[in-house]
């Protein structure tokens, strides 16, 4: 009996903590997906509010207090935008211009981040420290003589205007990520290449590109987005409303005022299809971005 | 890297005989040939389109360059622009603007995304559905991103004033864009929409690197949460905050496709940043001159930020943090 006495109120005691504990832990989950909702929404939510407003009828959109949600749900902006001449072609040059310079970008990049992976050479840190520069250079510090320089060489409403600063600039994203991505290729199979007598260039064609394929893939992802979201070269370098990008057509969608007239049935879902394909990218290949973007911020 | 690379080549040359040694620095001169030759189109492109036009953009700014009326003769007018810029009240607000976004939007992005990272920091389901939905406010393109706040704010049929309202949070509805008062505030805010997530995913990325055990020993030694974070976490983490806090500097420094979309750079200028000012020199007043001036001292900011990041502050440079 003295025994047991103690030891029954221990287990008591030990029973009441365990709830304790589980109901901390059950209430702690459920902060924690609340929080995730909350999160998740907050990075959502005004993509999601576009996309509602998209499909309010012509009536309902200017309402105020304004509908959450669509009633009734109206396809009529999605048809207007889609038969708008100008915004498709704004589309199709816009992927002319982001695939062009994704892909130079690619091969340019390519071969410069193996030189900086495996190849020694004199210069390679000043090589870097150019590469470098180049990422933290705002646009505008060269825009005046590129525009000069374009319109003197009639490149104005041209798609190279805009794939060569695109190319330019994607390049430093390009090259540090593919440099990532060729270090992480085993050294061993390119010496056994050199060994079957291979030269540098087909080691590289033959064994390292498709190695790192999976990497130069992520790469060109993350060289798309930057060259389709593009806007300060788009709008300064095309004039002609056969030849501007996507989003310049998008801010351009109007009379210059924030007021009220605002064709916003036909603005969000324009919206709404220049961003599916970016959105459809991140949801696919999500965790190949996030690898690809922190590869070299915080490995420091 | 790059240096025991270099250190591997001389010890390696040293031990080998003399007659090799000279075979060795043949394949050595073939093998920078080999590299030059790899890294020359992207030199090339670097220079014919980044560095060649920022020498041409210093040379311009000391011009007086007018393309409104093309007969108008160019003048070689010494620092005349710049002396005349910084005596702009524009550009001081332009900069000032700048500054207060660099500033607020870096400080909200800091303290939100480390918060938003230490809580993610863990496994749990739909790890999937939350990193991508990180992604969305970073991948969309800057103008729709304006595009869809100017909705928001919408003084009448705007959703941002119906949620307000319908909290109790406003008695009336405000015009966030148009009013003086607010605008400033509400293009921060779809700033910080825009790139917290981001570097919310880079902190992750970073509070993922620590080791575990260092928090298991601290808490052996009776250190609380708190403690671990200030004396663990954070110090850890200084390189990827630097990392993460430059790039968004610079990004302040380049902000264009945000106030013009969203606001116009008005009311009046209360939004016109650097960039934008910039912008409308060049290309509404067409003083090339004078904008390329304005574009020489913003690069200058950025070199001046980057340098007091990286050699200052020592933030490992750039994204090549990995010792490359």
């Amino acid at each position: 009996m003295a025994m047991s006495q103690p030891r029954a109120r221990s287990g008591a005691q030990s029973g009441g903590i365990l709830r304790n504990k589980t109901a901390r832990l059950v209430l702690d989950r459920g902060l924690f997906y609340l929080f995730l909702a909350f999160f998740v929404l907050f990075c959502l939510g005004p993509f999601i509010w576009t996309l509602i407003t998209s499909l309010k009828s012509e009536g309902t959109l200017y309402l105020r207090p304004t509908l959450y949600w669509p009633d009734p749900i109206s396809l009529e902006s999605w048809r207007k935008v889609l038969t708008l001449e100008r915004f498709t072609r704004s589309i199709l040059n816009s992927a002319i211009v982001a695939s062009s310079a994704t892909l130079i970008s690619l091969t340019v990049g390519a071969l410069c981040a193996y030189a900086i992976a495996r190849v020694r050479f004199p210069g390679k840190n000043l090589v870097l420290a150019l590469v470098l520069g180049v990422a933290m250079f705002p646009g505008i510090a060269i825009i005046s003589p590129l525009y000069l320089q374009f319109s003197d060489w009639g490149l104005i409403n041209n798609y190279w205007a805009l794939i060569l600063p695109n190319v330019t600039f994607t390049l430093p994203v390009c090259i540090w990520t593919l440099n990532a991505f060729f270090r992480e290729i085993p050294l061993e199979l390119e010496e056994a290449a050199k060994v079957d007598g291979a030269t540098r260039l087909q080691t590289l064609v033959r064994i390292v590109a498709p190695l790192a394929a999976p990497g130069v893939f992520t790469t060109a992802i993350l060289l798309f987005i930057a060259a389709w979201n593009e806007f300060l070269f788009a709008r300064t370098f095309m004039s002609r409303p056969e030849m501007l990008t996507a989003t310049v057509a998008i801010a351009g969608f109007e009379g210059a005022d924030v007021a009220t007239g605002t064709p916003w049935g036909e603005i969000t879902a324009a919206s709404v299809i220049i961003t599916l394909p970016l959105v459809i990218l991140v949801l696919v290949f999500q965790r190949r971005i996030v690898a690809g973007l922190t590869a070299g911020a915080v490995k420091g | 890297m790059a240096t025991t690379q270099g250190t591997a080549a001389p010890v390696a040359a040293g031990v080998v005989t003399a007659g090799r040694r000279r075979r060795w620095s043949a394949q050595g001169r073939a093998e920078a040939r080999f590299g030059l030759l790899l890294i020359a189109p992207a030199m090339i492109t670097i220079f014919a389109v980044a560095f060649l036009p920022l020498a041409r953009t210093f040379w311009l700014s000391l011009w007086s360059i007018n393309l409104r009326f093309a007969d108008t003769p160019r003048r070689f007018v010494w620092f005349e622009n710049f002396a005349q810029i910084l005596q702009t009240e524009r550009f001081h607000n332009a900069l000032w603007v700048t500054t207060r976004v660099a500033i607020v939007s870096l400080a909200a992005e800091l303290v939100l995304g480390m918060l938003i990272a230490l809580v993610i920091n863990r496994q749990f389901r739909a790890r999937g559905l939350v990193r991508a939905s990180v992604l969305v406010p970073w991948a969309l393109t800057t103008v729709v991103a304006a595009r869809m706040w100017q909705l928001i704010y919408q003084a009448d049929y705007g959703v941002f004033n119906r949620i307000l309202y319908d909290l109790f949070i406003i008695d009336s509805y405000k015009p966030w864009v148009i009013s003086p008062q607010f605008t400033l505030w509400a293009m921060i805010g779809a700033d910080i929409w825009k790139t917290t997530p981001f570097v919310a995913l880079l902190l992750l990325a970073g509070l993922q690197l620590i080791p575990g055990d260092l928090y298991e020993a601290a808490a052996i030694d009776g250190a609380s949460a708190w403690q671990s974070f200030w004396r663990i976490t954070l110090p850890l983490l200084r390189p990827t905050i630097l990392v993460a806090s430059l790039f968004r500097l610079i990004d302040v420094a380049r902000m264009f496709d945000l106030p013009l979309v969203l606001t116009g750079g008005g009311p009046g200028f209360a939004t016109e940043t650097l960039t934008l000012y910039t912008y409308r020199v060049l290309f509404q007043n067409l003083q090339f001159g004078l904008g390329s001036a304005v574009a020489v001292l913003a690069f200058l900011l950025v070199v001046l930020v980057s340098f007091i990041f990286i050699k200052v502050l020592g933030a490992p440079a750039g994204r090549d943090a990995r010792g490359v």
